[in-house]
């Protein structure tokens, strides 16, 4: 518990900045929507015929003039990404750090079994991505309360769980990277995310790459695929799940035997 | 059989191809003030850090309070204070909250001993560990070490940075606690400390102990600081070793049959003499690192 509070400590300002960071820029697009509504009838069939660009992003499915679209599409890019690059350096940061800044040797000469260590700061680790998450979801709710839109709970409900998966999957993968590393590895948490969005938008413009939508966590969290389905992908998040649970095996194996720096 | 405070068989850690410590054997008694000496690099530090944990060894056996180090690291290190030679903390962080939080991580209540400490060493626990002098981290480090009034002190470099007014404090403290019944393994390059501070020391070089005994016999030897006016050519004393000539003064040590050196000296043109002790440091520098011959 000491260290838990410990980590959270050490975290809450970096958190809060991201939180607030990924949650106004949901609330400023969604005070923009009223707006762009009455001109989106006609902008709405243009974004949807812009061939492989709008398969790329998903508006060939979503109607971008409706709240959901919008959302959908708008929400994906912000919360998406800055979710993902946050998971991303939360997670490769919490094993490598403490060496990296030279206090993984007092940390690790107090009573702490190495396995104790690793819970906490997964948990620690756990807990900011599910703060983060259940904040920006209460903005965005907030939000279109606000605009006097009818708020789609289904839909945005599970949009925002599965971004909030999506962000556990690549938080626990960084993670089990975190304790091969010693020096820190914000480039290959940050390279990681990139990559893995990618990923999804070439799954989107051809359907040859369609496995790689299996591969990449963008792939149970694409809007336009939950929204047309009214529900997420088992099969997809299954994978996300074994992914998840490989990179935390693989952080308890290495770390309980790792010779600290 | 008693078991030691600290106990070292064959003691083997290799990175890889390089050598940090290699078939390292010691044994420190409960309640002794030992003294581990060695230049950089001789393999101190990855003997403290293979003790306490952080790192495993590659072969051979360790005990620490009588209990295995790879199996009871736990239940070693609640028992166990560590100052390392590198203190880091972590930043935003003040001394308060520092020291309170190596305190929680013990489960203890620490805050009696932990204020008495910061008196004693002038460390004021409003400021940021980050804004600390590297000598003001140290004592961070040091109250860290010695508030849970562990049975076992591993002390690795700890007085860099210290003044010699905080340094004298520190030690006396050292003192006290050794006098009731803790064991002190201080490991230093400052053989002044060792000499004065330690009964025994082990001399490590290139991961072995190469020489293990009290204080007083590693530094009682037959060698002596031999300085002389006059002159002298270092061929005339093949043994000698450490030799300085400056300004018609010549001084070397030496460590073989006396006769033979009064021999060499009576034949030369010699105006002054002196023949000393030399303290451990010249010693451990010149005998035991060399070739690793015992002086």
């Amino acid at each position: 518990m000491t260290l838990i509070r410990h980590e959270l400590k050490q975290a809450w300002k970096a958190l809060l900045i991201w939180t607030l960071s990924i949650g106004a820029f949901i609330v400023i697009c969604l005070f923009m929507y009223p707006e762009m509504k009455s001109q989106m009838n006609s902008i709405s069939s243009i974004f949807s015929s812009m061939g492989m660009f709008s398969s790329a992003f998903g508006l060939d499915t979503l109607d971008f003039g409706s709240l959901k679209g919008f959302y959908g599409i708008e929400c994906g890019n912000i919360l998406g990404i800055g979710g993902a690059l946050f998971a991303a350096l939360i997670g490769i940061a919490a094993l490598a750090n403490e060496e990296k800044n030279g206090t993984a040797e007092f940390l690790l000469t107090h009573p702490l079994r190495r396995t104790e260590i690793i819970t906490a700061k997964l948990i620690s680790v756990l807990i900011q991505i599910l703060i983060l998450n259940v904040v920006v979801w209460l903005m965005a709710v907030g939000s279109i309360a606000v605009i006097g839109e009818p708020v789609p709970w289904k839909e945005i409900t599970l949009l925002h769980t599965a971004y909030f998966l999506l962000q556990v999957e690549l938080a626990c993968v960084c993670f089990g990277i975190s304790a091969f590393l010693w020096k820190g590895g914000i480039g290959i948490g940050l390279g990681l995310a990139i990559a893995l969005y990618f990923m999804n938008i070439i799954g989107n413009l051809t359907s040859k790459a369609d496995v790689l939508k299996y591969i990449t966590p963008f792939g149970y969290a694409d809007g336009s695929e939950i929204f047309n389905k009214g529900a997420l992908d088992g099969c997809k998040l299954l994978i996300g799940l074994a992914v998840s649970l490989i990179g935390v095996a693989l952080a308890y194996w290495k770390y309980n035997k790792k010779d600290i720096r | 059989m008693e078991s030691k405070a600290i106990f070292a068989d064959n003691l083997t850690k290799y990175y890889g191809k390089a050598r940090g410590i290699d078939g390292l054997d010691l044994a420190v008694a409960p309640g002794e003030f030992f003294g581990f000496i060695g230049p950089n690099g001789a393999g101190k530090s990855t003997t403290i850090r293979t003790l306490l944990g952080l790192i495993s060894p590659t072969a051979g056996k360790g005990q620490v309070l009588g209990m295995d180090i790879v199996r009871n690291k736990k239940a070693i290190l609640e028992r166990v204070g560590y100052l390392p030679s590198d203190t880091a903390f972590y930043n935003g962080m003040k001394v308060r909250d520092m020291l309170k939080l190596s305190a929680d991580l013990r489960r203890k209540d620490c805050g009696a001993v932990s204020a008495e400490l910061c008196e004693r060493l002038q460390l004021d626990r409003d400021r940021k560990v980050e804004d600390l002098s590297f000598g003001n981290r140290k004592k961070v480090g040091i109250v860290c070490a010695l508030q849970h009034e562990p049975e076992l002190l591993i002390l690795d470099e700890p007085t860099g940075g210290l003044d010699p007014l905080m340094q004298h404090e520190f030690f006396s403290i050292l003192q006290e606690r050794n006098q009731k019944g803790t064991t002190v393994f201080l490991s230093s390059h400052i053989l002044s400390e060792i000499q004065r501070y330690c009964s025994r020391a082990a001399v490590i070089r290139e991961g072995k102990i190469i020489a293990c005994d009290s204080v007083e016999k590693l530094a009682k030897t037959g060698a002596r600081r031999v300085t002389l006016r006059g002159s002298l050519k270092p061929d005339a004393l093949p043994e000698a070793r450490d030799w300085k000539e400056t300004d018609g003064t010549v001084s070397f040590l030496y460590n073989d049959e006396m006769n033979q050196l009064v021999r060499t000296l009576a034949a030369a043109d010699i105006r002054e003499l002196t023949v000393a002790e030399p303290d451990l440091e010249e010693i451990v520098l010149h005998f035991y690192e060399k070739g690793g011959d015992q002086a």
